[in-house]
């Protein structure tokens, strides 16, 4: 009996030990255990005592070190966050000390950078006439120092870091030198769609230039869902203090707000872009569990809306009314949805059968297709009666867009969920599809305006 | 006899492959399987086995359900899929050149009036 017990403990220490491998998961270890479990059996059958049988078994299964580094290697995404995986424990904390110098003084560049032009006498956020400027050029006071903390951390060969510099240099050179009117229509539209360009971008520096990688891109979407979690914290907790600020120096009969709208605003807003991605880095234990929260929270909320919406329009009868906005709203109705099955992607184990979270999943996409379908029919209806505009185009391009990505990713949703293909072909669709966005997002940026003749 | 290394990893998966060929099965009769098949010459380390298994798994060319072991313990079987199959056809036939080249090298090796098949 006490050799029954000490058997169970020895199995249970193997399990605990196997079980702090970040790269081993549960079931693994549940699976490895049996083997275990067999060969000691065998072994006992062939005359051991239990010790020698135990320590047999356990020898043949091999070092657990070896052993969990293959897991590692087979599942990058589980230790994503360590990024290498032979990373030596006694030099991580130097390479964090670091990488913390290096995102600090990033930030601070970042957060000098939007300060400079000031000194040519473009100033925030007075008079009006210079906001234009500091409109367009928003993303490249920030998103060239991310790319240089990316290119830095992964050591990026010096072809590398001109293949990305490329983008950046025709970035500033769009944006500058095209002569767009203020709050012209293009001129909004490369406002928005060149941050998205570059930040497609920065992926290239994220994956060291391995960019074409599948698991690259997919590391990168992931990074990207919770630098977006980061950035909203960080940008909740910067409001805080502000108002706080400008309360307490107001009891002292002093105006904070200027410094504050002037300095603290926008020098911290570009700052935050680095230090999120260097918190998302080093501090992902945290979010990590945070991404599938998320998804589990608002899948079903977003579903029961759209199902809502859906019946409710059969009940009435009431067809959707194309006002402008409606192509927009649309739109961001497909983003969030694309958001939504990225994020539960990313944080899905793509060994795991299908779930009744899956069948969610699919049904949310289908509503959400059902709906776009509809207001697309009316939209449709609309151009052809009043011919393209740039925001029209904008954002019909940009609709059939995340509509065939949606379409397909349904496909192969309920591929997956009859059994006939694995999850993998999932991943791979929307990884393979990311260029098509950083096309999409350039074009309009760089050649709507020539199309559309800076309108 | 101690096999080379690279060639052990590189007649894996064909060999596990094979093996799930002639029905379901787990890790640990897999590595019984291949004792027997290669009279005990061939020797992994057990625990190599896993990640092997799973990465076929995630390509697609196994498939893989948890059932029971007869002790009532939790056992993860393996089972060859329709990808897997075709995948291990243009393996064996790979394998069948490879091991014709050998055979006609070693045949002169040994008695060099002997000519190439």
């Amino acid at each position: 009996m006490t050799n029954k017990e000490t058997l169970e403990e020895r199995i249970g220490q193997w399990r605990q030990y196997l079980r702090r491998r970040q790269a081993v998961h549960s079931a693994d270890v549940e699976e490895l255990e049996d083997h275990l479990r067999s060969q000691i059996d065998t072994l006992r059958g062939a005359g051991l005592d239990e010790d020698e049988a135990f320590l047999v078994a356990v020898k043949r299964l091999g070092d657990l070190d070896t052993l969990a580094r293959e897991y590692a290697i087979e599942y990058s995404e589980r230790i994503w966050k360590q990024l290498v995986v032979s990373a030596r424990s006694d030099s991580s904390s130097l390479t964090n000390q670091r990488d913390a110098t290096v995102a600090v003084g990033l930030a601070i560049a970042a957060a000098a950078a939007i300060k400079i032009p000031e000194l040519f006498g473009l100033h925030f956020p007075e008079p009006s006439a210079d906001e234009w400027f500091y409109l367009r050029n928003l993303s490249l006071f920030a998103l060239p120092f991310l790319a240089v903390f990316f290119a830095l951390k992964r050591r990026l060969p010096r072809s590398g870091w001109f293949w990305l510099a490329v983008p950046f240099a025709a970035a500033g050179l769009v944006v500058n030198l095209l002569p767009f009117k203020p709050d012209s229509h293009t001129g909004m539209l490369a406002v928005i769609h060149l941050p998205i360009a570059l930040w497609l971008m920065v992926c290239y520096a994220y994956a060291g230039g391995r960019w074409r990688r599948h698991e690259q891109r997919m590391n990168y979407v992931r990074f990207s869902g919770e630098w977006f979690i980061y950035y909203t914290l960080i940008a909740l907790g910067g409001g805080t203090l502000m108002g706080l600020t400008n309360f307490i120096f107001e009891a002292i009969g002093l105006d904070a707000e200027r410094a504050l709208v002037g300095w603290v605003l926008p020098c911290g807003a570009m700052g935050a872009v680095i230090i999120g991605a260097w918190l998302v880095e080093h501090k992902q234990s945290v979010i990590e569990n945070m991404a599938p929260v998320l998804t589990w929270l608002f899948t079903p909320l977003f579903t029961a809306l759209l199902l809502i919406f859906v019946v409710a329009m059969i009940w009435t009868g009431n067809g959707i009314k194309v006002e402008r906005e409606v192509l927009i709203g649309f739109d961001l109705l497909l983003v969030l949805v694309l958001g939504l099955l990225l994020y539960a992607i990313s944080a899905r184990d793509s060994q795991a059968p299908p779930g009744r979270f899956d069948v969610l999943q699919l049904l949310l996409e289908t509503c959400a297709l059902l709906v776009d379908a509809l207001a697309l029919w009316a939209i449709a209806a609309r151009i052809s009666e009043f011919g393209f505009s740039p925001n029209k185009t904008a954002a019909l391009g940009l609709n059939l867009l995340l509509l065939v990505n949606l379409v397909w990713s349904a496909v192969l949703y309920v591929r997956f969920l009859a059994g006939r293909a694995p999850f993998t072909r999932l991943e791979r669709w929307q990884t393979a599809y990311m260029p098509a966005f950083a096309v999409w997002a350039w074009f309009v940026t760089a050649l709507f305006p020539v199309i559309f003749n800076y309108r | 006899m101690n096999i080379d290394k690279d060639l052990v990893a590189a007649s894996a998966t064909p060999l596990v492959l094979a093996i799930l060929n002639e029905g379901e099965s787990y890790g640990y009769a897999i590595i019984k399987r291949v004792g027997e098949l290669s009279g005990g010459e061939l020797q992994w380390t057990d625990g190599m086995l896993y990640p092997l298994l799973h990465r076929v798994e995630r390509n697609g060319l196994v498939e893989a359900f948890w059932g029971r072991s007869e002790a009532g313990r939790g056992r993860k079987y393996y089972r060859l899929t329709r990808a897997g199959a075709e995948h291990l056809d243009r393996q064996r036939r790979q394998w069948q050149v490879v091991d014709q080249a050998m055979r006609g090298i070693w045949r002169i090796a040994v008695d060099p009036a002997a000519q190439p098949i």
